[in-house]
């Protein structure tokens, strides 16, 4: 028996969407009609990573990305292609794209108008956050200054003729996913918001009293982890924090522009490759943080899938996430009351005390001269890598309980991943081979002078400072590529490298007893080869997943190796060309985009001209457990997955390599 | 347990560095810092088989230093781009502290110098600097000068505030100090004397503005003017790593300062010099100070050594041999017998 309450009196639901995309236009079109028939009621298109940084699919630098971890996007045809029977004056599309946003939302402009659609009836999402990508994401390619630029346009752009568009969608997600602690998470979000707004501000392209308006459609995309009431008064608090910091610095009067509007995506960092269907009960009490709360409830959620871990979601897999959000949102009574936190002392005070954390740290990063700075110097950096360095420490010493990981480890074989395709979505490697024939052939049949005078548009402007949106539509409509209107800005802006971070100190850290004994090991070692041991980590390809370059490094570093790691997105001839100069007696590669095939073969390759042949090399990141047989048929010394979540054992390993590669036994067991 | 065959054959490595062969090069330096003895013996004969004339009348051997953040690694990049289109070919030597726990380093100073063209007439090593005092790892000396042999500059980056400058200006032709706007620790040490005058001033971020600007005077303020002819006036420079601006200004000013030794002919006996020190220091660290008496003391061991016309590690081989004859069976637990040499705690 049920008892019903009439549909008037629920709360409409929030956004319910996918993170999809893969392959092609095509392919990811096909996607988006089936998952609309599903319920789902809006899109969250994935891009590609050379999409993502600018890259034609035939550059040098895309090579094996095509399509992998999202829809490659070259040029007005793919995005045609894209919303196909796709109604976009009627959709809402959240396009997660950074330091090409004012490129693809120009592309989507144009297909629009080519639907026949004006763009004043848009509505969607551009993430357009440059600053967590400096600091998590990975796909920045200009200067912190001339990126921040672009955003400002687009938001500037937008607010002015698409009244309806979210322009920025500034992320707290990535941060909690490197590390950030709730403090952090809302400090480091206020403080950027702070940033973009005081830039636009400055710009002189909003007039006074339209300024509101640019508050009013800034809207965030956060993270919610597995301590949901922690995470519940977190959202409590940036609704606060938001409130009062508009109102204070801005001067907003109408209460409705001052609201905290977000959405989410849940905490995927805490998700388990062992045990993974332990995951689906993750992600739902996940969810329960970003909707208990009505005033402080998320306007759209995307949800992982229980095979986060595992590589990329299937159809099915991701239709499972949908349905979780459905059951809450339609099942439960969850709707139907209003906000059920309102009064408890407990909440109160927890959210009091996150607030008071998050002004002490946004002090610190006024001290660093703003969010801007503090990326320059590597203040916000450092300290998202000790945050994540202590979670690490504390999972390493039992002191953080993960089921599967440090407790409960024993199971039963998992039905869901002994299916043939282990539970994972493969990519068809022809995807870049064919997306680089379409590519070809579009190239061929636009009009070259069209194109050469809108890029020549382009850098004018770009030059002048003028906003660079209505140049860039010209160039969608005109058939410019990704690669070519990237191609203009990156001569002009030039590119840039973010610090690592890596350079913490960790003496106040305490992890296991194992470590002594590690520093024992290595520093015999190197004692017995003539030289201290020194490891390079390798970044290749565009992957900017560097999470666990970054905590392998630093933990390298603490059981006394000399360590070289010189961040992401590196070209293997970059890699090969830092391990010949550095003399490393072992390279370690971290791939998590999928690439690892073709990025790994590419080194060793390079590495035998240069006569290093012998130096023994390791994989870690995703890598499906068919592929890690194929890699170490090929010489590959080990693979680390996620399963391999006790650091000390790999470091203990990565001696035993060396060990093994001169010519030295192996030592016992670690533990 | 290893057989010789691990260790390369010195004489064939030295002929290949001086043909410019970079996987040659970086086996040599993998010897420099192999501490076993049989390497040790090797990495001698490597560098008494180098080209003394290359060892000690060309080239340039740049030291830079600075606090940490001052954009010393940013420099770099910025002056091998310069020296790049000059058609010179550039090693670089990067020093790192280590951590005094774990004996672990992160050597980050490369990701400053990447560039997105890879260039194979750059070379750049990093270098723990493993406790030892002076921020300067014993390495480096002999390192580059074999870097010296293969390239036509060779840059050393170092950390260092106060007086742990002073041993990156015992090593190289000219020294390049790097401050950073806004921070008076360099104006202290300066004027204190704690910190060895170096031979070219910069003051990084010039972009950052006045705080730039009012270091730079502050700077220019303590330096004091030339005495006579025959000495170097230290320049006190600007320039923009980020920008790029101020960079040729301070490789002609470093270049200034090379031909100012060379018209002195002040660069072969400067190499001599400190080569003999620092080969001093090293029998100081075998053998101990009672060691280095026996052979002579410091005095005539630094004459006989930087005097020398043969390579003076020919010398050190010889010196190393003379004390072990002289005290075969009497120093048993001599440093030397007992552990490698060079072990840092
Ligand atoms: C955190 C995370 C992010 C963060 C990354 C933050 C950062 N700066 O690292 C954010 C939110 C930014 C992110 C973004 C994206 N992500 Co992501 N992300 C993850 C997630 C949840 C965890 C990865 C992680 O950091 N783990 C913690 C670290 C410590 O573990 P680790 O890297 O696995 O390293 C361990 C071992 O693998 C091994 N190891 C790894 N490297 C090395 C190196 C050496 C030398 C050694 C010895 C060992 C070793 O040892 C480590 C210790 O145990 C994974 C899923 C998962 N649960 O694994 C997805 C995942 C990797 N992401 C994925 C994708 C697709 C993306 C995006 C590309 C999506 C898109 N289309 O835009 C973006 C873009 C990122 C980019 N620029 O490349 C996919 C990759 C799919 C695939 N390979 O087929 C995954 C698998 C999720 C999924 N199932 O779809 N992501
Ligand atoms: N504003 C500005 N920042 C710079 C400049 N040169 C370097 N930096 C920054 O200063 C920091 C330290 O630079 P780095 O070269 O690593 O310094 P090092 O420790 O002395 O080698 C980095 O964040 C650089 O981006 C410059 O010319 N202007
Ligand atoms: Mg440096």
């Amino acid at each position: 028996m049920t008892r019903e309450k009439p549909e008037s009196n629920r709360d409409q639901p929030w956004l319910m969407r996918t993170y999809s995309g893969h392959s092609s236009a095509k392919a990811s079109n096909d996607l988006y009609r089936t998952n609309l028939a599903k319920g789902q009621t809006g899109l969250s298109v994935a891009f590609d990573l050379p999409t993502q940084t600018g890259y034609d699919a035939d550059h040098p630098l895309a090579h094996g990305e095509v399509g992998k971890v999202g829809v490659p996007v070259g040029h007005i045809g793919d995005m045609e292609t894209l919303f196909d029977q796709i109604p976009l004056g009627k959709m809402n599309t959240s396009m997660t794209i950074n330091a090409t946003a004012a490129w693809l939302l120009s592309l989507y402009i144009a297909a629009a108008e080519r639907q026949g659609v004006k763009q004043s009836q848009l509505q969607g999402t551009t993430q357009n956050d440059i600053i967590k990508e400096y600091l998590s994401r990975g796909t920045y390619i200009f200067p912190p200054e001339p990126s921040l630029r672009l955003t400002t346009d687009v938001i500037s752009y937008t607010v002015n003729q698409i009244p309806k568009w979210n322009p920025t969608n500034i992320c707290s997600y990535h941060l909690q996913e490197a590390g950030a602690t709730p403090e952090q998470e809302l400090a480091y979000a206020l403080s950027t918001a702070i940033a973009v707004l005081d830039a636009i501000r400055d710009s002189g392209q909003i007039s006074g009293d339209a300024f509101s308006n640019v508050v009013g459609r800034t809207s965030f995309f956060v993270n919610a982890g597995i301590r949901f009431i922690e995470e519940c008064c977190k959202m409590r608090a940036f609704v606060e924090l938001w409130d009062q910091l508009t109102h204070e610095r801005y001067g907003v009067e109408d209460a409705k522009m001052r609201r905290f509007r977000y959405g989410v995506q849940v905490n995927s960092l805490g998700l388990t490759e062992p045990q993974p269907e332990n995951n689906v009960q993750r992600i739902v009490l996940e969810m329960l943080g970003v909707t208990l709360s009505k005033r402080a409830r998320a306007r759209a959620i995307q949800l992982p899938a229980w095979n986060e871990a595992l590589g990329l979601p299937r159809p099915w897999d991701q239709q499972w996430a949908l349905r979780m959000q459905q059951v809450l949102a339609i099942e439960t009574d969850l709707l139907e009351y209003g906000d059920i936190l309102d009064g408890s002392p407990i909440i109160a005070a927890k959210v009091e005390q996150l607030i008071r954390g998050a002004e002490a740290e946004m002090e610190r990063v006024r001290e660093e001269g703003g969010m801007i700075q503090a990326i320059e110097t590597g203040y916000v950096k450092r300290q998202l890598v000790t945050s994540h360095t202590e979670r690490m420490r504390a999972i390493e010493a039992g002191r953080l309980k993960i089921i599967g990981i440090n407790s409960f480890t024993e199971t039963a074989e998992s039905p869901l991943t002994t299916g043939s395709d282990s539970g994972i979505m493969k990519v068809d490697p022809a995807a870049e081979r064919e997306q680089i024939e379409r590519l070809r052939t579009f190239r061929a049949t636009r009009n070259t002078s069209e194109v050469e005078q809108a890029l020549l548009h382009l850098k004018d402007i770009a030059q002048s400072g003028e906003n660079i949106m209505p140049a860039s539509i010209r160039c969608a409509h005109a058939g410019v590529t990704t690669g070519e209107w990237s191609g203009v800005l990156r001569n002009i802006f030039g590119e840039y490298r973010a610090p690592t971070g890596i350079d913490i100190s960790t003496s106040k850290m305490a992890g296991s007893d194992s470590v002594a004994n590690l520093r024992e090991r290595t520093r015999k070692t190197g004692e017995m080869l003539g030289r201290p041991l020194k490891i390079l980590v390798g970044k290749p390809g565009l992957d900017g997943h560097s999470n666990g370059a970054e905590q392998i490094a630093v933990k390298a570093r603490d059981v006394g190796f000399e360590v070289v790691y010189e961040g992401i997105r590196l070209t293997p001839e970059q890699i090969v060309k830092a391990a010949e100069e550095e003399g490393v007696h072992l390279i370690g590669l971290s791939v998590l985009s999928g690439s690892h095939l073709e990025l790994v073969k590419d080194v060793r390759n390079r590495l035998e001209k240069v006569g290093l042949a012998e130096v023994p090399v390791i994989v870690g990141g995703i890598v499906p457990p068919e592929d890690e047989t194929n890699l170490k048929a090929q010489g590959i010394a080990a693979v680390y997955t996620p399963k391999n979540s006790d650091m000390n054992l790999i470091m203990a390993d990565l001696v035993d390599i060396i060990r093994e590669a001169n010519g030295l036994e192996r030592y016992h067991a670690l533990h | 347990m290893l057989t010789s065959s691990r260790f390369p054959d010195p004489d064939s490595l030295a002929a290949a560095v001086v043909d410019k062969d970079r996987p040659a090069l970086a086996r040599a330096l993998n010897l420099l810092d192999d501490k076993r003895p049989e390497a040790r013996r090797r990495a001698a004969r490597l560098l008494r088989l180098l080209p003394q004339g290359r060892l000690y009348q060309s080239g340039h051997l740049i030291g830079l230093t600075g606090p940490p953040g001052a954009g010393k690694s940013s420099l770099t990049a910025a002056l091998i781009t310069v020296w790049r289109r000059r058609g010179l070919r550039v090693a670089v030597l990067a020093v790192d502290p280590s951590s005094p726990i774990s004996g672990g380093a992160l050597l980050g100073d490369r990701l400053r110098m990447l560039s997105g063209q890879v260039d194979s007439q750059v070379f750049i090593r990093s270098l723990a600097c493993r406790g030892e005092f002076g921020g300067l790892s014993a390495e480096v000396w002999p390192m580059s000068l074999v870097m010296l042999a293969a390239f036509d500059i060779v840059l050393v980056e170092t950390v260092g505030v106060g007086q742990k400058e002073i041993d990156v200006s015992k090593l190289t032709d000219t020294t390049v100090f790097v401050a950073q706007p806004a921070s008076g620790d360099s104006i202290q040490f300066l004027k204190a004397g704690i910190m060895e005058v170096p031979h070219l001033l910069v003051v990084n971020k010039a972009d950052l503005g006045s705080t730039a600007r009012k270091t730079l005077a502050e700077l220019r303020a303590t330096l004091k003017p030339a005495g006579n002819d025959n000495d170097w006036q230290v320049p006190a420079l600007s320039a923009s790593a980020a920008r790029g601006t101020g960079i040729d200004e301070l490789a002609d000013g470093i270049e200034a300062h090379r031909a100012w030794l060379l018209q002195r002919e002040q660069l072969g006996s400067r190499r001599r010099r400190f080569q003999a020190e620092w080969l001093l220091k090293r029998l100081d660290e075998e053998f101990g100070r009672f060691g280095v008496e026996a052979l002579g003391g410091f005095p005539t061991l630094l004459a006989e050594l930087s005097g020398s016309e043969d390579s003076p590690f020919e010398l050190y081989d010889q010196l190393q041999q003379r004390f072990l004859s002289n005290w075969q069976g009497g120093l048993g637990g001599s440093r030397f017998g007992a552990k490698d040499v060079g072990d840092g705690e």
